[in-house]
């Protein structure tokens, strides 16, 4: 509004804004707190200052290798995100710049098996890594988030690339570039934003995916997600390890999300909402 | 030398049958100016001269080379889009040079010519910014620049002066026009404005739903329009049509009488009408009245008759001057025929 | 642009990702289908061969259906509540000028970013643990009995958890909604005389309605799948108090090793899913004719 806004009314705002957000953060904040205190310390009730111990990060480490599935996960996400990357990136441009009649029936579609529930075809998957040998493997595990962020990240793609305006490409085209300069010179500088924004949201949403890497991997393939689930029946309370753990396991998304906040928007709603 | 010919040329997308058949000479230097209101096919029209879509049916003749199934950029054509089209993520030198670069020229050579156009174009300033941190007339010039470093046998603009405003509109106008009389070189200019067309053009092509309605200079369509169609578009204001017993008694279906070929008076004329508004422009003043017996007419007076809302005035039109067409709405002729 | 070859080329590009998909959507679901026909016990590999509609009617008889059935639709009903309300509150209150607005917003969004399984054991130990967990701790402090949220409001815990993962998206989305209306016309309703609680209800809600939309479709085709926040808190227990569909066929393919039984399951939950799909499909389809 052009209006100035008294001070009073922002710092009411404010004071107002910080309670809410302190409240919503503070699960994250306080995980990452008893991360820093003993075990005595993280049951001893309600404190904030933690004594700043570093031990239950090398504990995590020590006693459940948290190297591995963290080597896991980052391996599947960015593996199948970048799998997902290669199938879709042709997809999306072919629809965006030569669309046809059916291009929106087909992208339709393709948002439709999004909407698969998965444990409709737990059964089948299940039995298909069984036989194949792909259960606890890197290989299925990545095929598996491939298929199921295929239809965000061709959705997501072709909205960028969309509003790349076809008169660019044409006045490319009038200007002598070939197919290939075109993609060069022209094309792939302007894509490449909307690209690194879909690598981004989908490296997001594989990390976090909850379902098929719990229940397709026991040990070997076992990313971030299925490693903690593990932890749902500790022997004993060792709250400020398993705080340790949860910190290190959402830190380095939590930090890319932050810079995702707008691919999110868009991601997430197949572009309905920008 | 950039001669363009079309021959039964249409054009078909999916059921719409956007150009029916046309058939057009372009002369080498013309400036020829396609105008007609939106929608009617100019940019189609235009585009299948570049090459950016294919013809449904007929022939494209370039020099009298047959081009017709070739590549664009092999048309030796340039083309300046509405939205500019520049590549934002290159500077204005780079998007200048880019037809020099894809025709694999050295680096030398485009730096030089890169710098010639800009000299002409008055961007020396502006080589190393990106398009975004350019005006809309900077942007303008930009892909203007783009097009002549090419050396193109003609040039092709898509309305692009549509996204400026009124008085870098009529800057650029000049502008072309400069560049067009320093360059001798064909231009094909598409727009919905028949002032641009009327100021620009050594010819214009009127078209209407994908038809040629008329091919003239500027004058010959002022002053004997083949159709009401032509004469209701060109001119500003817009001609006056009558019909009925007036009409009639001239042997034709319909009249049509320019707003300056009306003589006003506070006195006297043929007709009497009441001023409904008038539009004070300085020099000269837009009348807008309701005429006794066939309402709303437009006159374009001097700009000292002073009248305003609600008064009265006499007008005759200029015998010499009006155009009569028949119930086909082609035009009879300008000789009037004394009832 | 559209010239004949162009068109080949676009087929050919569009094929790997075609293909892909609807290899990965028949295949399994065909398998499901077939599945849900068959006597199939992993356990008991004597049973076998084709049995009707007896799969169905086992799912459908059993308690747990019913209850799974119901726990789905609260978990989901109750969520969406929580999101749509909250986002809409928060969305107005980080719409307004406020100092720090950048860190606000990435406190709040942050939840979402946190997985499944992080954020149910976050919640189960460290909030609402009976013993050491932060809500026991307050309520002793006010000198009140702590609750022990996971055994005697299963669901309800659930749906916290679900809400608190979920509520930044709703947020940020509708904050960016309510960031593209128009100032202007909220001015000129200012003008017309409209006071906040107008100017909510006639230009701001009105203009929401599409990105609430969104929202709850899109939260539906998730929340419907609940799984790993079950799997860490309460295990789908007690009893069956906290068992939605996606864990009841879980539990029936996964630890009762019947899969006929599950199949049928997975195609109840593929019908369900659907009657949402289609109104999300709708939504998001309309936004394609731009
Ligand atoms: N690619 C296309 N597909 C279908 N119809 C088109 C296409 N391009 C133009 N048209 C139609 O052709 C007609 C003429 O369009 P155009 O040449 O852009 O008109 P103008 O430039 O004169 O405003 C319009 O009715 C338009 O809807
Ligand atoms: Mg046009």
């Amino acid at each position: 509004m052009a209006r100035s806004v008294t001070t009073g009314r922002k710092i009411t705002a404010t004071i107002v804004a910080w309670v809410v957000a302190l409240i919503i953060f503070f699960p994250i904040l306080y995980t990452i707190i008893t991360s820093l205190k003993t075990e005595p310390e993280a049951i001893a009730g309600f404190n904030l200052i933690p004594s700043g111990t570093f031990e239950n990060y090398i504990n995590v480490q020590t006693q459940s290798d948290y190297l591995k599935p963290f080597m896991n996960s980052v391996i599947l996400s960015v593996g199948s995100t970048i799998l997902a990357l290669i199938i879709a990136i042709p997809g999306a441009w072919a629809m965006a710049f030569s669309p046809t009649k059916r291009t929106k029936d087909v992208l339709m579609w393709m948002l439709s098996t999004k909407m698969m529930p998965a444990v409709a075809v737990l059964v089948p998957i299940y039995l298909l890594f069984r036989d194949f040998g792909l259960l606890d493997s890197r290989i299925g595990l990545t095929v598996m988030l491939t298929l199921i962020n295929l239809p965000i990240v061709v959705w997501m793609l072709y909205t960028y690339f969309r509003e790349i305006p076809g008169e660019i490409l044409e006045a490319s085209r009038m200007d002598g570039a070939g197919l290939w300069q075109e993609i060069v010179y022209v094309l792939t500088p302007m894509a490449v934003p909307g690209i690194a924004s879909t690598l981004l949201l989908n490296i997001i949403l594989a990390w976090n995916e909850s379902f098929w890497s719990i229940r397709l991997t026991t040990t070997n393939a076992a990313p971030l997600t299925a490693f903690i689930a593990s932890f749902s029946s500790p022997q004993g309370l060792f709250w400020a390890k398993l705080s340790a753990a949860s910190t290190m396991a959402i830190a380095p998304i939590l930090i890319l999300g932050w810079f995702s906040q707008k691919q999110l928007v868009r991601g997430l709603t197949f572009g309905a909402v920008k | 030398m950039g001669s363009i010919t079309l021959r039964h040329v249409s054009k078909t997308f999916g059921e719409a049958k956007v150009i029916p058949d046309i058939n057009l000479e372009i002369n080498d230097g013309e400036f020829v100016v396609f105008v007609g209101p939106s929608g009617c096919g100019k940019s189609t029209l235009l585009r299948l001269i570049a090459g950016l879509e294919d013809v449904s049916g007929g022939q494209i003749l370039i020099n009298g080379k047959e081009v017709t199934a070739a590549a664009p950029a092999a048309r030796g054509l340039a083309m300046v889009f509405q939205s500019y089209a520049l590549y934002p993520h290159m500077t204005v030198r780079n998007n200048i040079g880019f037809p020099l670069k894809m025709a694999k020229m050295d680096k030398a050579a485009i730096d030089k010519k890169v710098e010639a156009a800009a000299n002409v174009l008055n961007l020396t300033d502006y080589l190393e910014r990106r398009p975004s941190q350019l005006s809309g007339g900077q942007r303008q010039r930009v892909a203007i620049g783009r097009a002549i470093v090419r050396e193109p046998s003609a040039f092709l603009f898509d309305e692009p002066l549509s996204n400026l405003d009124a008085a870098l509109r009529g800057t650029m106008r000049l502008e072309i026009s400069d560049l067009h009389n320093q360059l001798k070189t064909t231009m094909v200019y598409v727009t919905h404005d028949q002032i641009e067309a009327m100021t620009m053009a050594d010819k214009i092509v009127v078209l209407n739903r994908g038809n040629i309605e008329q091919v003239g200079s500027p004058l010959e369509l002022y002053k004997s329009p083949r159709n009401l169609f032509v004469a209701g578009f060109i001119g500003s204001p817009r001609m006056n049509f009558i019909e009925g017993a007036y009409a009639q008694s001239r042997n034709a279906k319909t009249v049509g009488v320019r707003p300056e070929h009306l003589i006003l008076s506070k006195e006297s004329g043929l007709w009497t009408g009441t001023v409904t508004v008038a539009e004070h422009l300085g020099a000269d003043t837009f009348l807008h009245a309701n005429v006794d017996g066939f309402g709303p007419i437009t006159a374009r007076v001097d700009g000292e008759f002073g009248v305003k809302h609600g008064d009265r005035v006499y007008m005759t039109p200029d015998e010499s001057k009006l155009h009569r067409f028949d119930d086909k709405g082609l035009a009879l002729g300008n000789a009037v025929v004394a009832a | 642009m559209a010239t004949q070859n162009t068109k080949t080329l676009a087929r050919l590009m569009m094929a790997p990702s075609v293909l892909l998909l609807l290899v990965w959507m028949i295949v399994p679901l065909a398998m499901t289908l077939w599945f849900s026909f068959q006597n199939y016990n992993l356990l008991d590999p004597s049973s076998d061969g084709f049995a009707g509609f007896f799969n169905y009617e086992f799912f459908y008889t059993d308690p747990a259906f019913f209850q799974s059935i119901w726990n789905t639709l609260v978990i989901v009903g109750g969520v969406l509540l929580i999101t749509v309300v909250g986002g809409i509150a928060i969305g107005l209150l980080l719409d307004q000028p406020i100092f720090g607005q950048g860190i606000v917003r990435i406190l709040v969004i942050s939840p979402f970013f946190v997985m499944p399984p992080v954020a149910a054991l976050i919640w189960k130990n460290l909030i609402m643990h009976p013993g050491y967990g932060v809500f026991a701790d307050i309520a002793n402090l006010l000198g009140l009995q702590p609750v022990d949220w996971f055994a005697q409001y299963p669901l309800f815990s659930i749906v916290i958890i679900v809400a608190w993962q979920w509520l930044p998206f709703a947020t940020l989305i509708l904050l960016t909604a309510l960031q593209s209306l128009d100032s202007e016309q909220k001015e000129a309703a200012e003008m017309d005389g409209a006071n906040f609680f107008n100017r909510f209800i006639y230009l701001v809600l009105p203009h929401l309605a599409r990105s609430i939309t969104v929202v709850i479709l899109i939260q539906t085709i998730f929340l419907l799948g609940v799984y790993a926040e079950i799997l860490v808190t309460t295990n789908g227990g007690p009893g069956y108090a906290s068992t939605n569909i996606a864990f009841l066929i879980y539990r029936t393919a996964l630890l009762g090793y019947d899969v006929g039984g599950a199949s049928a399951g997975g195609i109840i939950a593929v019908i369900l899913a659907n009657i949402v799909a289609i109104f999300l499909m709708r939504a998001v389809g309309k936004n394609l004719d731009r």
